[in-house]
C-alpha cells in the first residue's frame, strides 16, 4: 500500500498482466452502460439540470450582429429595466469564445468585435424567457472594422505556426527534386470546409457561490485545466473553484476548452446573488464556442511505373482567429502512413476574423485523410493497380520519416480481413459500370489511422469491508463508455462481479485525470485505475504472506495456493485505498505508436440527381485491447456515421463578406440523419500494443472517423466516374459530372 | 422571444372575435411560428389557439372530393386511408416532409402557411426585405444555394418550404376561409401564395384575421401520382427541387398533366404551358425535355444555386418518364 501517487511512467512495454489472465472474466466484454439505465431514465443529470428546483436565475448571452469592430458602447440599461431582469454582466472581461485546450484562460473580448456572433453581455434574470428577450434590448454602438473572412484570401499572409499537436513541418530528403523526375507524378488539391462539433448538449454551466468559493456544473471534457480556465476568468484562485461533469452529452472536441458559459455563470452569479444557469442556444454553440478549420491541401505524389511512392508531399493551409496558434493538424497521418524516401509536409496558418478554430473531432486525420485517402484511389487508379494492391505496394517498415519503430501495425490484416468480408474482388473494376435502375453502384475503400496518446492521469480505488470497490477520478464520460470501461477493469483486476464497483466520475474534488480527448481517456484513466488496482492487490498479497503473482482474485474471493478466503474476511473491517497516476514515459519516444483500421463501402449515386446513398460500410479496425466490446463498437459506429457526414454533408457556410456563420442551426447543417446511415458493420482484430499503455490498448474513438469519406468519395468515383476533390461531396458537385442519364 | 397575450378560441366565431381584437396571429401546431417567436424574427403581440376548433376532420365532399379540416395534423393526412388511395401524391408529399415528430404536430393550415428557411431570414442581424422590409436581401449576393430561380425579384430570392402545398397544388385543391366580418370564401391554391415582388413579407393573400377552415380536394384526378424530392440528406431536409406529377395516358398520349413544383420558387409552382405542352401527345424523352426546357425558360440562378436549373431539368424528365413508362409500352 503506498500513501504517495504510485506513479508509473510507460518507459517500457509492460509484460503480461492480470488483465491477461482474464480471471473474472468481464474485460473487453459488451457489457451495457455502468450509466445506461440512469440516462434512459432521465435519472442522469447533464449540467444545465443541477440545482433543479431551488432558486436559481437565469442567464441569456447577447452576441455581436458583425464581424470586426471596435465596441464603442454597450446600453444595457434598457435591458436591465425589463421585467424580470437582475443584472447584465458586460465589458471586457467577457470571453471571445471557448478557451483552447490546454491554455491557462480563454481570450477575452477587450472592448472589440473580433468574430460574427462573438459574446458581448450576459443577461441575468427571473426566467430563462426574461433573459432571452432582454438580450435583444442591449444596445451597442460599433465602430466597423475591416474584416478577414476568407483563407482563400489570406494565403499570402499564412505563417508557420510552430509546434501544435505536430510539428508544422515535417520533410526528409529532396522532395521536389526527385518529384520532379517521378515516372509518374500525381497533384492535385482539396479543400474541406469548416465542421461543427454540433454535440447533442449544448454547452452549459450553473454557477453557485459560497462566499468565495465557486461550484460549476458545466458540460466539459477536461476538468484538469477547465477548472484553471474558469477561475482565471472569474479571477479567483483554482482552489476555489469545483467543478463537476458527471455526466456530458457529447463533446467532439468543442468542450477541451470551457465555453463562454461557465465564466459567464459564475459572474452572473456573483452579481446576482443566487445560482444562475446559462446553456447556449443552439445558434450560440455554433457561433460562440469554436470550430474546424477549413483547409486547403495540396497532395503531390511520385511514383516508380511500378507503383512504389518515392516522393510525398502533403501542403496545408488553415486558419485561425487572433492570437490563438492552435492549427489543425491535417497531415498528422501522413507523416507515418505510407513509405517514401523524400517527404514534405507543412502547415501554414492565417488569420481570419471568424470564430477560432480548435479541435474538433480526429483533428487532422478527419480532413487530412479525405485528401491523402482519395489521393491513393486516385494514383492506384491512375497506374492500373487495386488501391489495396497499391497501398501494401508502400506499406513502411518502421516510420518513415524518422525510421522508428512501430509499437504495432495491423494494417495489412486490416485490409485483407475488411477486403474478404467485403467481398472487395466483386466491385466494379470501370467507373459507371454498374447500374440498378436510376442508381449506379460503386465500391471503395480507404486506410485508416490515429496517432495513439497517453497522457498523465491518477485514479485511487476504495476497498470497502463488504468487498465492493470505488473508483475515483476526475475523469469524464462524454458519451464513450468510461464509466463502464473502468468498472469493467477494476472488476477484472480485483476479481469482482461488475455490480461490486462504484466508479465516481467527472468531479475536480476526485483525483486529478487526462479527461477525454484524443482518444487518450480510456488507456489513460484506465491505466491509472490499473495501478490502483494493482496497489490493493499488492496490499491483499502482503495480508495473505503471498506474492502478488500468486493471488488470484475471482468473485470476491481471494484464492492462494490451497486457501480461498472472501475478500471482506482479509479486510477484517477496514477499508484499503490504492492509488495510481500513469504518465507517459520513453515508449512514446522510442516507438511509433497509433491504431489503424481500413474502411470499405458501398454506394448509390443517383444518375437523374447525384444524389448518393452510402449503402453498406464496414470498418474492420486494430487498437490493441478492446475494453467493452459494445461501447468500441458504438465509437466506430459514430466515428463512421461523422465520416459519412464529411464526405456528403457537413459544411460549416461563411458568409465572405460580413463572416457570418451562415447556416448555424441543425435545420442548414447538415448531420446525417438516420435515413442516411446504412447497416454499419464494425469488426476488431485481435491486438495487443504493451507499449502503448499498461492495458496494452490504443485510442479508438476517432480512429473509425479517418478515412471514411474517402471511401466513400472512392466509392462515388467508382460509380459513376465523378471525383470530388472539394468537401462535402453533395448532389449538385457530382451532377455537374455525371454521364447522360 | 417577447411577451404576448394568449388566448384559446372555443369556436370560429371567437377565434375570428380573438383576432381582431387583438391584432393577433393564429396559432396551432406551433411547429414553425414559435422558432420564429424565440428568434423574434416574428413578434406578434397576442397569439390565438385554434387547435381546439372543429377542423380535424377528412370529409368526402358532394361532388366525390375530399374537404380536409384545417386542424388535421399532416401525419393524420398521411396516413388517411382515402387520401393513400385516392390521392397518393399528397400522402407521399406529407411524408418526404420533416420528421415523425413534427408531422404529429403540424396541422394542414399551418404547413400551408409556413415561412421560408432562407438562412438570412432566421438571421435577425442580417437584412432581409421580408422579415425588415426595406433593409435591403443579404441571400442575392450570399449564400443562396437553397433559393429560388423562378420568379424572384430584387426583393427576395427566398423559396417556400411545403411539401404538402406542392402536391395539393397539382391536385387543384381550393383553401375555404373564414373572414373577420363572419363570412367565408374559397381561394383557388394556386391563387393562394404570392411571389415576392416589391412586398416579399407578404407571402399570401389571406386578409388580416382571415382563419383556414379547410382545403377542399376535387374528385381524384386519373393517372400516375409521383412525389420525387431531390435533397441534400435522406430525411429531414427541405427539398432542393421537387415535383408533385400526376399524369394520365390513354392510348399512346398523354390525357392529362398536372405537374407541381417545390423548391423552385416563392410559391409551390405550376405551369400550365408545360402541361398542355405535353397533352396530347405521345411520351417521349424529346417531349420531356422540351417541357423541361419550357419550364426553365425564365429560370435564372444566383451562383450558388445554379445547379437547380439543371437539377429541375434532370428531375422532371425522370419523373414524366416514370409517369408515363407503363402505357408508352
Amino acid at each position: 500500500m503506498t500513501t504517495d501517487a504510485n506513479t508509473y511512467a510507460m518507459d517500457e512495454a509492460v509484460g503480461e498482466t492480470r488483465l491477461d489472465r482474464g480471471t473474472q472474466g468481464v474485460l473487453g466484454k459488451p457489457l451495457n452502460r455502468y450509466e445506461g439505465a440512469l440516462k434512459v431514465s432521465g435519472r442522469a443529470p447533464y449540467a444545465y439540470e443541477h440545482l433543479a428546483g431551488e432558486d436559481v436565475a437565469y442567464g441569456f448571452m447577447v452576441t455581436a450582429g458583425i464581424g470586426r469592430a471596435k465596441i464603442r458602447s454597450v446600453d444595457t440599461s434598457k435591458a436591465e429595466a425589463a421585467p424580470g431582469v437582475l443584472t447584465v454582466i458586460s465589458g471586457d472581461d467577457v470571453l471571445r469564445a471557448s478557451a483552447l485546450p490546454m491554455a491557462p484562460a480563454a481570450q477575452t473580448i477587450d472592448g472589440e468585435v473580433f468574430h460574427y456572433g462573438q459574446p458581448l453581455a450576459l443577461v441575468v434574470a427571473e426566467t430563462f424567457e426574461a433573459a432571452r428577450h432582454a438580450a435583444t434590448l442591449v444596445e451597442t454602438l460599433y465602430e466597423p472594422g475591416q474584416g478577414r473572412y476568407s483563407l482563400r484570401d489570406q494565403l499570402d499572409e499564412a505563417v508557420n505556426p510552430g509546434p501544435g499537436a505536430m510539428q508544422p513541418d515535417n520533410l526528409r530528403g529532396e522532395f521536389e527534386a526527385v518529384f520532379a523526375e517521378a515516372e509518374v507524378q500525381f497533384d492535385e488539391t482539396y479543400t474541406t470546409p469548416s465542421h461543427s462539433a454540433a454535440a447533442m448538449e449544448p454547452h452549459a454551466s450553473v454557477a453557485k457561490w459560497d462566499g468565495d468559493n465557486l461550484t460549476v456544473w458545466s458540460s466539459c471534457q477536461l476538468l484538469e485545466t477547465n477548472v484553471i480556465q474558469i477561475a482565471n476568468g472569474v479571477g479567483v484562485p483554482v482552489e476555489n473553484v469545483r467543478l463537476l461533469s458527471p455526466y456530458v452529452g457529447g463533446g467532439f472536441g468543442s468542450k477541451l476548452g470551457i465555453g463562454p458559459d461557465a465564466v459567464l455563470a459564475a459572474l452572473g452569479a456573483k452579481a446576482a446573488g443566487k445560482p444562475v444557469k446559462v446553456a447556449l442556444s443552439r445558434q450560440h454553440v455554433f457561433q460562440t464556442t469554436s470550430r474546424r478549420s477549413e483547409t486547403i491541401q495540396r497532395v503531390r505524389i511520385g511514383t516508380t511505373k511500378e507503383g512504389r511512392i518515392t516522393a510525398l508531399a502533403h501542403e496545408n493551409f488553415v486558419v485561425n482567429s487572433t492570437g490563438n496558434s492552435f492549427f489543425e493538424p491535417v497531415a498528422i497521418s501522413t507523416v507515418f502512413l505510407y513509405a517514401g524516401e523524400n517527404r514534405k509536409i507543412t502547415h501554414r496558418l492565417a488569420e481570419t476574423d471568424v470564430l477560432m478554430t480548435a479541435s474538433v473531432r480526429a483533428p487532422g486525420e478527419a480532413v487530412g485523410m479525405l485528401s491523402l485517402e482519395s489521393a491513393m484511389d486516385e494514383l492506384a487508379i491512375r497506374l492500373d493497380l487495386d488501391p489495396i494492391e497499391f497501398r501494401k505496394l508502400n506499406e513502411p517498415e518502421v516510420a518513415p520519416q524518422d525510421d522508428l519503430p512501430f509499437s504495432s501495425r495491423k494494417l495489412l490484416q486490416c485490409y485483407e480481413e475488411g477486403a474478404s468480408r467485403f467481398g472487395w474482388q466483386n466491385r466494379p473494376e470501370k467507373p459507371a459500370s454498374r447500374r440498378e435502375g436510376e442508381w449506379w453502384i460503386g465500391s471503395g475503400m480507404a486506410a485508416a489511422s490515429r496517432s495513439h496518446q497517453l497522457m498523465k492521469s491518477s485514479a485511487e480505488v476504495e476497498l470497502a469491508p463488504d468487498g465492493r470497490a470505488t473508483v475515483r477520478t476526475a475523469m469524464t464520460d462524454i458519451g464513450t463508455g468510461s464509466y463502464t470501461i473502468l468498472q469493467q477493469i477494476t472488476a477484472e483486476m480485483l476479481g469482482l462481479p461488475p455490480g461490486h464497483v462504484t466508479v465516481l466520475l467527472g468531479d475536480t474534488a476526485l483525483p486529478p485525470s487526462s479527461g477525454s480527448g484524443g482518444s487518450w481517456g480510456a488507456n489513460s484513466a484506465g491505466s491509472s485505475v490499473y495501478l490502483a488496482c494493482e496497489d490493493l492487490v499488492r496490499e491483499l498479497a502482503k495480508r495473505l504472506d503471498v506474492d502478488p503473482s500468486d493471488l488470484t482474485l475471482k468473485d470476491g474471493q481471494a484464492i492462494a495456493g490451497n486457501r480461498q478466503i472472501p475478500l471482506g474476511e482479509i479486510l477484517g473491517g477496514e477499508t484499503l485505498t490504492g492509488r495510481g497516476t500513469i504518465e507517459p514515459g520513453k515508449t512514446a519516444e522510442t516507438t511509433n505508436q497509433a491504431s489503424y483500421g481500413a474502411h470499405f463501402c458501398e454506394v448509390a449515386v443517383n444518375a437523374v440527381t447525384g444524389e448518393t446513398r452510402v449503402r453498406r460500410l464496414l470498418t474492420v479496425a486494430a487498437a490493441g485491447r478492446i475494453l467493452n466490446e459494445k461501447t468500441a463498437t458504438s465509437q466506430c459506429y459514430g466515428g463512421q456515421i461523422w465520416g459519412i457526414g464529411s464526405a456528403l454533408e457537413e459544411e460549416l457556410v461563411i458568409d465572405p463578406r460580413t463572416g457570418l456563420l451562415v447556416n448555424h442551426d441543425l435545420a442548414e447543417y447538415h448531420v446525417p440523419v438516420n435515413a442516411d446511415v446504412p447497416q454499419l458493420e464494425v469488426v476488431f482484430l485481435e491486438e495487443r500494443d504493451t507499449a502503448a499503455s499498461l492495458l496494452a490498448g490504443k485510442g479508438l474513438g476517432e480512429l473509425a472517423l479517418a478515412g471514411v469519406g474517402a471511401a466513400i468519395t472512392n466509392a462515388i468515383y467508382n460509380a459513376c466516374g465523378v471525383r470530388v476533390r472539394d468537401y462535402p461531396a453533395t448532389l449538385d458537385k457530382v451532377l455537374a459530372g455525371l454521364p447522360d442519364a | 422571444m417577447r411577451e404576448f397575450a394568449y388566448s384559446r378560441a372555443g369556436d370560429l366565431e371567437e377565434a375570428g372575435r380573438l383576432a381582431e381584437e387583438q391584432a393577433g396571429r393564429f396559432i396551432a401546431g406551433g411547429t414553425n411560428l414559435l422558432d420564429l417567436m424565440k428568434l423574434e424574427v416574428e413578434t406578434p403581440k397576442a397569439l390565438v389557439d385554434v387547435s381546439r376548433l372543429p377542423l380535424g376532420e377528412i370529409s368526402p365532399t358532394e361532388d366525390g372530393g375530399l374537404r380536409i379540416g384545417a386542424m388535421v395534423t399532416n401525419a393524420d393526412l398521411a396516413a388517411d386511408q382515402t387520401v393513400r388511395r385516392d390521392y397518393p401524391v399528397l400522402s407521399r408529399a406529407l411524408l418526404a416532409g420533416a420528421s415523425g415528430q413534427l408531422r404529429n404536430k403540424a396541422t394542414t393550415g399551418g404547413n400551408l402557411l409556413q415561412r421560408t428557411r432562407c438562412y438570412y431570414f432566421y438571421e435577425t442581424s442580417a437584412p432581409c426585405n421580408k422579415r425588415n422590409p426595406g433593409s435591403g436581401c443579404a441571400a442575392l449576393d450570399g449564400f443562396n444555394r437553397i433559393h429560388a430561380i423562378l420568379g424572384t425579384s430584387d426583393q427576395c430570392i427566398a423559396t417556400h418550404p411545403s411539401d404538402m402545398a406542392v402536391a395539393m397544388l397539382a391536385l387543384d385543391a381550393s383553401v375555404e376561409t373564414r373572414l373577420p366580418d363572419g363570412g367565408s370564401r374559397t381561394i383557388a391554391l394556386k391563387n393562394f401564395h404570392r411571389l415576392p415582388g416589391q412586398t416579399p413579407e407578404v407571402e399570401s393573400n389571406l386578409q388580416p384575421g382571415e382563419l383556414i377552415t379547410s382545403v377542399v380536394l376535387p374528385p381524384p384526378p386519373k393517372g400516375r401520382h409521383i412525389y420525387r424530392k431531390v435533397r441534400d440528406r435522406a430525411s429531414y431536409a427541405f427539398a432542393l427541387v421537387s415535383v408533385a406529377a400526376i399524369v394520365a395516358v390513354e392510348n399512346g398520349k398523354i390525357a392529362s398533366a398536372r405537374l407541381a413544383f417545390g423548391g423552385l420558387a416563392h410559391k409551390p409552382w405550376r405551369d400550365r404551358a408545360v402541361e398542355e405542352a405535353l397533352i396530347g401527345q405521345e411520351p417521349s424523352e424529346a417531349l420531356f425535355e422540351e417541357a423541361a426546357d419550357l419550364l426553365l425558360k425564365e429560370a435564372a440562378g444566383h451562383g450558388h444555386n445554379d445547379f437547380k436549373i439543371p437539377l429541375g431539368r434532370r428531375t422532371l424528365i425522370a419523373v414524366l418518364s416514370e409517369a408515363t413508362k407503363e402505357a408508352a409500352q
